[in-house]
């Protein structure tokens, strides 16, 4: 994975105008900045709705929302907004769009065009959604399960756009996705095979193609859902002979490796930060790579563990909860191999490592909770409350999340040729990681004594730590105003980072490039020996 | 070849697969119809004019039950609540439907057995749920259905456990007829926008 010497560095006479440059831009730099952009708004607006929620939860008979299906709309949007407007606009357009062709010494994507309407996909979805939370009219969860979605209970129009903004989303992610498994598969630098490819370009690779087989699905899926609530089909209607729990396999089929999709580009940013900061190559190279793509195969195979109690058979679920169960094995060997490459390293605990430290944490306790959650029986009692709740939290709030971070921190000095401010870096990481840990590990309790998830309300016996839980929203909240402040000080900072400011750590091609990068790159391809 | 043609050779065929993965998601419901067909799975018994094979003695019980939406305005309940059933026997039960609105209404019946498991030893060979059934105003009828229990299902180690079956029919209103007669709009307060279907009616 070493990367060699050739690198130009040309400055170009190429001036484009504002409006050539950002909106008809076909530079993977470019777009990938415009994600990122774009999954901090998404990011400010779905993190905006989660205090809300806490705000309403903060204590029982609380009245600041003023109906269920206010609420019902905040949480779905909420979900939707993270989901496909901040976390895969951030690991997968803005991160991915930057550093695959970066990483693997290409010009730029392979489709630069595709690549410019995969992220202009991403606005009108975004104002669509924002329409059925408006409208007040999307309350079918992100699930979108009906009859809850179909035209009696959400007779609306604001549900149609909020389904059809993931059309658009879906769109946008396949396009994205042929692009890159184009460019990884065709465009590599002349002597990086794919044993040799850094593990971010293989996380990405697998990300690829796991949106290539289940974003179709969930596209189909909506359809039928459109078709039923406006042009009387009945797919999911039991009167005219359809299925709901259809729908549920086929959202599934989608949902489950589209959590995958959430944070294996994460597991990618995780090893290269790990890696440089602990000064050796990544523990298990091979065995990194093909956890990974373990992990988007079975991903496939085991949807129905979020449908234990829909009444499917006992067989079924204990060949989905065996299924899923397997899946800990190459989750297990990617967390070892990160605490083996920490072992016996020179760990340097910059801002980035500690977001990679905290991703270790928190994506491991979400981990182990996932397997209960896996379990058949327990699901039983703990299904739709918020255990579950804190799980799904603790691996993508949290894991999606600080992966995220950990990847600003290592790179923005890359793509800004600024240095971020280590002192804020490091106060916006304690801040984040006390205020998300304080506001989900008591869900688990919560969810333990039997509270259920999607209520506005709860008893007065959940007050305690529901009151826990919302402080520490509040605190992550305030962290996020610290990262934003962290955005101001490095933007406007006056000092210049040196192309390789990691040192002997970070060994991939990015690190041979000016920060910023020049517009074009590798106008004479890399050599990888 | 040049690197622009393999690009676009790669990526016509990833948008090939986007397309069949678009398409297996639609074939999907038939194909789900034929396998729960095959295996009996999810408690779908087994269609179809095969003749039972004889009685072997031994005996088993099979409950009915019946529900009806609230959409569709009659009474529908089994006239015995349970037989005890020798297996490889073929049996005839009847359910009573009653139309308690001054129209005509069209109804259709969905059925499973359970426990799911014994869905592929149970044999029905005439019932009033293969067919929408319309019933006029006021107007009662008694439906009958003929049903047999493989004798297998006390050689399968998973179901020589069943002691009892339950045939399971829900009655909703078929989607023509409520669009038909406006019942969707008039069917409560939660009940949005006229059907697409009235719609189309409405226009014509």
């Amino acid at each position: 994975m070493d990367a060699t010497t050739a690198v130009d560095h040309h400055e170009h006479g190429h001036h484009p105008t504002f409006v050539q440059r950002w909106l008809f831009s076909t530079n993977h730099k470019d777009i990938g900045t415009l994600y990122l952009i774009f999954a901090v708004i998404g990011g400010t607006v779905g993190g905006t709705l989660s205090e809300i929620m806490r705000a309403q939860l903060n204590f029982p008979n609380n009245h600041l929302v003023n109906s269920g299906q206010e609420w019902n709309t905040i949480i779905t949007t909420h979900g939707l907004l993270m989901i496909f407007f901040s976390v895969m606009p951030a690991l997968i357009g803005g991160f991915g769009n930057w550093f695959i062709p970066l990483m693997i010494g290409a010009p730029d994507m392979a489709f630069p065009r595709l690549n410019n309407i995969s992220f202009w996909l991403l606005p009108p979805a975004f104002v669509l959604i924002c329409t059925g939370l408006l409208m007040g009219e999307s309350g079918s969860g992100w699930t979108l399960y009906p009859p809850l979605s179909n035209s009696t209970y959400e007779p609306g129009m604001g549900m149609d756009c909020t389904l059809f903004a993931l059309h658009l989303a879906g769109l946008s992610s396949l396009l994205g996705s042929m692009n890159f498994i184009v460019t990884i598969f065709n465009m590599r630098a002349p002597g990086m095979t794919l044993h040799k490819m850094p593990l971010f370009i293989w996380s990405e690779l697998v990300t690829a193609f796991l949106l290539l087989l289940a974003v179709p699905v969930l596209a189909g899926a909506i359809t039928m859902l459109i078709c039923d609530r406006n042009f009387g089909t009945s797919f999911f209607d039991p009167a005219g002979g359809g299925d709901p729990v259809l729908f549920q396999h086929l959202f599934w089929f989608f949902g489950h490796p589209e959590v995958y999709i959430m944070i294996l580009p994460g597991f990618g940013i995780i090893s290269h930060v790990i890696s440089t900061f602990s000064r050796k190559p990544i523990f298990g190279y091979l065995g990194m790579v093909y956890a990974m793509v373990a992990i988007g195969v079975v991903g496939f195979v085991v949807w129905a563990h979020h449908m234990f109690i829909s009444g499917i058979d006992v067989d079924t679920r204990a060949y989905f909860m065996a299924a899923t169960l397997i899946i800990a094995v190459p989750t297990g060997i990617k967390v070892f191999s990160w605490i083996a490459t920490m072992w016996g390293g020179s760990v340097e605990l910059k801002t980035p490592m500690l977001w990679a430290i905290g991703f270790l944490f928190v994506f491991t306790v979400g981990g182990v909770t996932g397997v209960v959650c896996a379990n058949a029986g327990i699901d039983q009692v703990i299904h739709n409350t918020y255990y579950v709740v804190a799980h799904f939290h603790y691996v993508l709030s949290l894991g999606a999340v600080f992966s995220i971070f950990a990847g600003f921190y290592y790179w923005i000095g890359k793509m800004s040729g600024h240095q971020y401010p280590e002192y804020w870096g490091k106060v916006h990481f304690w801040m984040t990681f006390i205020g998300v840990n304080l506001t989900f590990f008591p869900q688990h309790f919560l969810g333990l004594s039997g509270m259920p998830r999607r209520y506005p309300d709860y008893p007065a016996a959940f007050a305690g730590w529901n009151f826990v839980s919302s402080l520490g929203a509040y605190l992550s909240g305030a962290a996020f105003l610290v990262f934003l402040y962290v955005c101001y000080r490095t933007f406007t900072s006056k000092e210049h980072v040196a192309d390789n400011y990691w040192g002997e750590g970070a060994t991939t091609l990015e690190w041979t490039q000016t920060s910023p990068p020049a517009f074009h790159t590798y106008l004479e391809l890399p050599r990888i020996s | 070849m040049p690197s622009g043609r393999r690009n676009l050779v790669t990526g016509w065929a990833l948008a090939a697969v986007i397309a069949g993965m678009v398409g297996m998601s639609f074939a999907a419901i038939p194909l789900y119809r034929l396998f729960c067909a095959a295996t009996g799975y999810a408690g779908t018994p087994k269609i179809g004019l095969a003749a039972a094979p004889g009685s072997t003695g031994e005996t088993i019980r099979v409950r009915f039950n019946a529900d009806t939406n609230p959409a569709l305005p009659w009474s529908f309940a089994p006239d015995q609540l349970e037989v005890k059933l020798k297996l490889g026997d073929e049996q005839v039960a009847f359910y009573h439907a009653a139309n308690q609105s001054a129209e005509p209404v069209t109804g259709m019946a969905l059925y499973n057995v359970t426990p799911e498991k014994v869905g592929k030893y149970f044999h029905k060979t005439a019932c009033f749920c293969f067919n929408k059934q319309t019933l006029s105003p006021k107007q009662s009828m008694e439906f009958p259905v003929s049903f047999w229990v493989d004798p297998a299902i006390r050689d399968d180690p998973n179901t020589s456990d069943v002691k009892v079956i339950t045939l399971s029919y829900t009655f909703f209103r078929s989607l023509d007829d409520a669009a038909k007669t406006g019942a969707l709009s008039k069917a409560g307060p939660h009940v949005g926008p006229l059907s697409a279907a009235e719609a189309r009616l409405k226009a014509n």
